[in-house]
Order: C-alpha cells, then structure tokens, then sequence
C-alpha cells in the first residue's frame, strides 16, 4: 500500500514537472535555435527589444488570465489599449512634467477599469457569457476612441511622458520594469491572497465557490477591472513609446494576450492558469516573432505558423486533461 | 464456449477503476427472447455492466462477451445498436423542439434526395407504435409529451433499430402506478416479437411480475441467475443483501445537550412547505423521504443556497437571517452537498485548497494565504480523517469517492462548526468508506455538534439517527424518535400515509439494498 503510495507520487510529480515547465522547456529550446541561427540574437540589446514588444501584450495577457481563469474570457482588451491610448495622449499632449504624466497613466487605467466594471456587471449581474460581453465592449470601446480622436492619431507630445517609453534604468527599459512590477504584484494577488483563491474557486467549479461562501459576483467584478486596468496601463505604454495615441492601437492584441494565456497552459475550461507561465507564453509569442522577423519569414507565413502554434498548446492542453 | 440459446453471453467480465474494482469476474447469460431482471444496489456495478455492452467502457483484460455466438467488443454505442443491443437509459433526454417522429428517426432521417422525407418518418413511426400499443400523436412535440411516453417512444425506437436486446435501465423510476402498467403489457409485446430484454431495477414486484429469469451483483461481484419460478422472494433477498444485514452499523449513544436550531414554517413555495424541527447538541437528525420529496431543497435553504421564501431559523433560541451560504458558514454552519461533482469537489484543484476554501482567514499572515499553515492544518486532517492521499497537494479529483468525501468533510469540520449538514453522505462510496464516515458521525455528534442527514438510504437513517423527519412531497409528515422507526412505518409515511402495497413486508426486509425512492411499487 505505501510502496504503491509512493509509486504514484513519483509518477505524479514527474509528470507534474513535464506539465508545468513544459512550455518553459520550449520556450527555452526556441530561443537557442533561433540564437544559432541568427547572429545578435541573443544580445542584451536584442533581448531587451523583445521584452519590451512583449511587455505591453504581455500586461494585457495577465488581466486576461485572470478572467480565463474563472472560466470566463476577455475580447475588449485590444480596443480598451485604443481607448486609453486616445484619452492619454489627449490629457498630455502640449504638457510638461512628471504629474500630468502620472496623472495621464491613472486616467488611462481609470478609463480600462471603467470598461472592465461595465464588462463584469454585465456577466456578474447580468448573467450574459462573457464572450458576448467582453465582444460587445470591444466594439464600442473601439468606437469611443474613434469618436474622441476624430478618428485619428493623437499627439503625446510631453517630454516627461515618452521618457517612460524611451528610458532604461540600469539598461532596463522602464516598460520592462513596469511589466515586472505588474507581474509580481499580480502573482501574488494569484497565488497568495484570497481573491486568488476566490479567482480559482469560481473556476473550478462555481457551485462549490458559493457553497463556500465565495462571493461570486463581486469576484468576478474585480476580476474584469483589474483585466480592464491592465489593459488601460498597456495603451498607456504603448502611447509613451509612440508618441502618440490611436485609436487603431492594439488590434488583436486580445487574440495575442488569450494566446499567451493560452500556450502558457492557462485552460480554458477555467480553474487552472498562473502568472509566470503566462509571462512564459507571452515570451514564446515575442521570441517567435521576433525571430522570424529576423529570419525574414513572409509575415503572412508567420501568421499562419503562430495559428498553428496556438492551435498545438491547446491540443496538448487537452491531451493532457484526457490523460487525467 | 458459446451456445446458441443465448443472446449475450459475458464470461469473467471485470472492470477496474483508478482504486476501484467495479466488476470482478462477472457472469452473465441471457436466453433469447427472455426478460432477464438483473437486481443489485447503487453501486453495485450494474450501470458499469450496462456501459461496457453499450460500448461505454472497454472491460479490463481476461474476459469475454459473445453477442449471438459471436465475441463482442463494442467501441461505441453505435457498434452496439448496429449488432442488434439497444439501450433505454433510466434518464431519457429526447430533442424537446423536435417532433415525436423526428426524434424517433433522430440520426438516421429517412429522406428524399437531399430533403427530408416527413410523411414518411410520420407513417413509419406511427406504424411501430400502433404495434406496440402506444398511443401517442407523432407530430406532438416532445416536450409536450410526458416521461412516461417519452420512455415508451425510446423502447419502440430501440424495437424500431431491429434489436436483439433492449437494456432498460429502471424505466419505471419516474413513473405512476398506472403508467408503469402500460409500461409493464408494452414490455411483454416487445418480448412477444423475439426481443430479449435485460430488465434492471429495484423494485421486487416488477422483477416477479415480468422477468422469466433474474441475476443478482453485488458489490461489483456476480452472486447468481435464477428462474423467477424457481425464487421466492425471500431467497431473492437474500441474494441481494447478502452478509451485510447483519452488519448493520451498531451507534454508541451520545449525550443529547440543549436545543442548538430550530426551524419554524419554512417554506419555499413549489418545493416545500411548512417545514418545523428542532435538532439539538449531540442529536443526528435523520430526514427521509422519496426522491423529489424535498428534503435537499430544505437543507440548502438553511444553509442559504436556495434560500426559502417564507419561515425562521433559529440559532442558540436567537433568530438569524441567512440569505446565502455565506451566512451559513458565519453562523457555523457546514454542509456536505449531495452531488459531491456539481457542488462539492473543484475537482483540479489540490486537497489543501479544497479543504480550506470556506474560511482563508484563519491561514493568511500579512494578508497572504501561508502555504505552510494551510498544508499543515490539511495534513492533521488528512491523518485525523485517515484519508488516504499520496500528499495535500495532490489534486482531488484522483482520490477515490470515499476519500473526496472525507476531505469535503474536513472542509467543514475545518470551520469548527456547530451544524453538520450532510445530504446524502454515503452516496457512491464503498462500504469500507461508509463505516468510517458513519463512525465519524457519531464522533462530531458526541462534540456536541447538531448533525442533520438526508439520505435515500434507510439503513442509514435507522442506524445512525435520534430522531427522523419524514418527508412527502414537500410536506412534513411527522418526526419520530429512534425507538419507534422501522422501515415499514417511515415508507407508509413517505408515500403519503398511503396503505402499502401488497410486498411492503418484504421491501421491509431489504432495508439495506434498497433504496427509499425504490419502495413504492
């Protein structure tokens, strides 16, 4: 009986280990292939480039985890980055100093969280499925931004605030730093706190959650802001590093930020996802970009192996839940 | 090996789950054109049988089945249907937007060129159940047609695939007395036509009443086949129940302390009325009743998760108002659900967090969850409760059903709490598992704890509670003590007071096999 015991442990923690650095395990293959391959590859310059590509997704993909993970979904991220890009660059446009770029920053993710609040009540409260809320909240988000900048650019002219998206401290880009920042503070929100554990509970199974005595809906309603918030913080980012705010910015970059959720091994099915493996999925999309850039891969060709890429982490998701 | 007065013949059939052996070395022979009752208790491995014929579940190695001589190894429900073995499942969940026709033509449409050809499906299917004597309009919708039609469609439809052998699953569960008459000459009409049926069912009198022939499986292990003639009913029993009537669980008594809750005209119109009761420190309040008669639905309204309309809680003589379960669990409340699936287990998650769940306070250090704390307090459960786990971590929905129970209890038990709640807390779990919980029970009951259990079982209502509830149809028939409950009187109740039928002496004597809701006929 104990040696049995022991027998499955074993199997189950090797297995275990396979499951949950799997994706790390590729992501690391990648980069040393394309490191072979291409010269300059695995330059700090060229690492940092990357970071910073992925930062601003990258944000966005751990709000949307966080929805994933209750079994829900978030499709407005990529136009609520265009919302607040707009509205952030219209407050610091002809500005000067660090407050009015601070202030830009929390009215960007104040405007995320505005729409994330209206996306949550409505699948809290109102009980639509996400997927039709989050649908319907890309679309007018998207057409807000287009009515607030004419539907075109706007300036961000503000030395104070581009610097966030120029500077480096200790050769670290600031965008690196802030997706670091943000990745901590939502790691352990995860894994350590209550609401984390709320987060899974309502994945895992719902019913139990409220025999529990989870409060289902007021979870689920900070769960989409803080979606909201990050993608609010995203378009900022991506402003200060443009220079300016679009109201094209960030289209699908909701399907890059459910993708990295996704390879990271975050399951759709909800109850199951982490912060570190969503940053693991966010780094494989940004190095396989970058590398078939590099490579000189037809873009439509890379659309296409990107698909499959998706495709495949899904697949071996629910190989692995068929094994379970 | 094989002989040709068989339908089916299943030699040495075993099936082997992750830490359960639902089937070991099962025999089955049925005779063509014969009703073969196969009897046995939830659990007992009779639905198990059924999916590995119905191509369900691929058996373990070792065994064999031979469908008309020939070995048979379904893959899918359709390589049975296709060999001549239909099924009636016990639920059956027709299209309700399609017609009658339609759903009895469901997946192999008789057309016309690319188009479906209707007047022929409505003639075709209106033609077998004229046959049979079913009486039933086939452009009616089905979900304008009652359970009961709804079974009598689903056997002309297996009839209509040209079957050898139908497998009804308890077709009489959902029905009336006089619907389950027509079911009972519409089964005789079927056997008429050659068909042999595999008739499963609790139920006494209908096994007598149809059956040339009956097996019996018990706990996953083939007991015997008999000629119905050759059986009384006492010799039935006996096969069914087996050593374990004498084993009934022996309780200690516990010391009964002050009244802990009570319960004033609850009601939740549509589901139960004018629910009052009292259950006080130390007692095991036992709830009975057929299913549907709702006793769930009353314990999820104490404890908040369907909250009743109407009616007051009382707690330590204090009125509380519990609106949702997390009241409940503020008052001390704990509640094992019924479907440990739909509302208990969050099945990939770890044992630790499904333990913990309720109540994360008491394991945060600076507002973060201490892992350390929490595996730790999982841990003394684990060894307290003896659940068998390779570690805290592991996630639950690898441990066995007697061992996901004990965690969900320790869920509670976590919560320290004053009032145990336990809906159907043997369900599925085998016998070892039951006499732990059971014992567990009566452990937290001598803490002083208010136990309050709903279940099917009747052994276990009469061997662990102080006193009973009887319910019916929503309304509270009456409370009886300890002393006074036998089998005979807590069924007169739960049918409504009614007189029982003919066999209730006999039914009184399965009280460990058969379940409550089986004991009406």
């Amino acid at each position: 009986m104990i040696k049995s015991a022991n027998n499955s442990m074993r199997k189950t923690s090797y297995t275990e280990i396979l499951n949950k650095y799997g994706m790390l395990l590729i992501l690391i293959l990648l980069f040393s292939a394309l490191s072979l391959k291409i010269d300059g590859f695995a330059s700090f310059r060229n690492i940092f480039s990357i970071l910073e590509q992925v930062s601003m997704f990258g944000i966005i993909a751990i709000g949307v985890t966080f929805a994933i993970v209750t079994g829900g979904i978030d499709l407005s991220s990529g136009a609520v980055v265009a919302l607040a890009s707009v509205v952030g660059a219209s407050i610091v446009t002809g500005t000067e100093g660090y407050g009015m770029t601070i202030f830009a920053f929390g009215a960007a993710m104040f405007v995320g969280s505005i729409c994330g609040l209206i996306n949550g009540t409505i699948t809290a409260y109102g009980r639509i499925p996400p997927f039709i809320a989050t649908l319907g909240m890309m679309t007018m988000a998207r057409g807000v931004a287009q009515l607030v900048s004419n539907g075109r650019p706007v300036d961000a002219s503000s030395d104070a605030f581009t610097s966030i998206g120029d500077s480096a401290i200790f050769g670290v880009p600031s965008l690196v730093i802030i997706y670091v920042l943000v990745a901590v503070t939502c790691h352990i929100m995860m894994s350590r706190m209550s609401f984390g554990r709320h987060v899974f509970a309502i994945g895992g199974n719902v019913n139990t959650a409220k025999i529990c005595g989870v409060n289902v809906e007021i979870t689920l309603l900070k769960v989409y802001i803080l979606a909201g918030a990050l993608a609010g913080l995203a378009g900022a980012m991506l402003t200060s590093r443009a220079y300016a705010g679009n109201p094209t910015f960030g289209n699908m970059w909701e399907l890059d930020a459910i993708a990295a959720a996704v390879i990271g091994g975050t399951s759709l099915a909800g109850g199951v996802g982490s912060v570190p493996m969503c940053i693991v999925g966010a780094l494989i999309i940004g190095v396989m970009n970058k590398g078939l850039n590099m490579l000189g891969v037809d873009p439509y060709w890379q659309q296409i192996i990107k698909g499959m890429i998706i495709i495949g982490a899904v697949l071996l998701d629910a190989q692995k839940r068929k094994k379970a | 090996m094989t002989n040709s007065d068989f339908i089916l013949e299943m030699v040495n059939v075993s099936k082997t789950f992750p830490g359960v052996k639902a089937l070991d070395q099962v025999n089955l022979s049925i005779r063509k054109g014969s009703i073969h009752a196969l009897m046995g208790e939830n659990g007992a491995g009779k639905s198990t049988l059924m999916k590995i014929l119905y191509g369900l579940y691929t058996p373990d190695e070792g065994g064999d089945v031979f469908f008309n001589g020939q070995p048979f190894t379904p893959k899918a429900p359709i390589d049975a249907i296709r060999t001549g073995l239909a099924m009636v499942p016990q639920e059956i969940s027709p299209s309700a937007n399609l017609s009658v026709a339609a759903n009895f033509f469901l997946g192999r449409e008789i057309k016309k060129g690319i188009l479906i050809d209707q007047a022929a499906m409505n003639e075709q299917t209106n033609k077998v159940l004229e046959e049979l004597g079913i009486p039933m309009k086939v452009e009616t919708l089905m979900q304008d047609v009652s359970v009961a039609k709804a079974q009598l469609l689903a056997i002309a439809t297996a009839v209509s695939y040209e079957a050898k052998l139908i497998i009804m699953d308890e077709p009489t569960t959902a029905l009336t007395e006089s619907e389950v008459h027509q079911l009972y000459r519409i089964v005789k009409k079927v056997q008429e036509r050659g068909i042999a049926i595999i008739y499963i069912s609790h139920k006494l009198g209908e096994v007598f009443e149809l059956s040339d022939e009956v097996s019996v499986i018990r706990d996953g292990q083939y007991i015997g086949t008999k000629k119905t003639t050759d059986i009384t009913k006492e010799e039935l029993i006996n096969m069914m129940v087996g050593r374990e009537m004498d084993e009934m669980f022996q309780r200690e008594d516990v010391v009964i302390g002050e009244t802990l809750l009570e319960v004033k005209h609850l009601s939740l119109p549509g589901k139960f009325e004018d629910i009052n009761f009292t259950v006080r420190k130390g007692e095991i309040f036992g709830i009975a009743g057929l299913v549907g008669a709702g006793r769930s639905e009353v314990v999820e309204a104490i404890f908040g998760y369907k909250a009743a309309e109407s009616g007051d809680i009382y707690l330590h003589g204090e009125k509380i108002d519990i609106r949702k379960p997390a009241d409940a669990i503020q008052h001390r409340i704990g509640f094992v659900t019924e479907d440990r699936k739909l509302t208990g287990l969050m099945l990939n998650m770890s044992v630790t967090d499904n333990m913990i769940m309720p109540e994360l306070l008491p394991y945060e250090k600076h507002h973060l969850i201490s892992e350390e704390l929490a595996s730790d307090v999982a841990n003394s459960m684990k060894d307290q409760l003896r659940i068998k786990t390779p570690t805290v971590d592991t996630i639950i929905g690898n441990l066995s059903g007697g061992n996901q129970q004990k965690v969900l209890i320790a869920r509670w038990l976590l919560l320290e709490p004053e009032i145990l709640i336990l809906d159907e807390p043997t369900k599925g779990i085998d016998i070892g598992a039951k006499a732990e919980i059971y014992k567990l029970i009566v452990e937290l009951a001598r803490l002083g704890k208010a136990i309050i259990i709903v279940s099917s079982e009747m052994l276990e209502l009469l061997s662990l509670s102080d006193r009973i509830m009887v319910m019916s149809e929503g309304r509270e028939v009456g409370i009886i003590d300890r002393e006074e409950a036998t089998q005979e009187i807590i069924l007169d109740m739960a049918a409504g007071g009614d007189v029982p039928s003919h066999d209730s002496t006999i039914q009184e004597e399965t009280t460990s096999q058969c379940k409550t809701e089986g004991m009406t006929s």
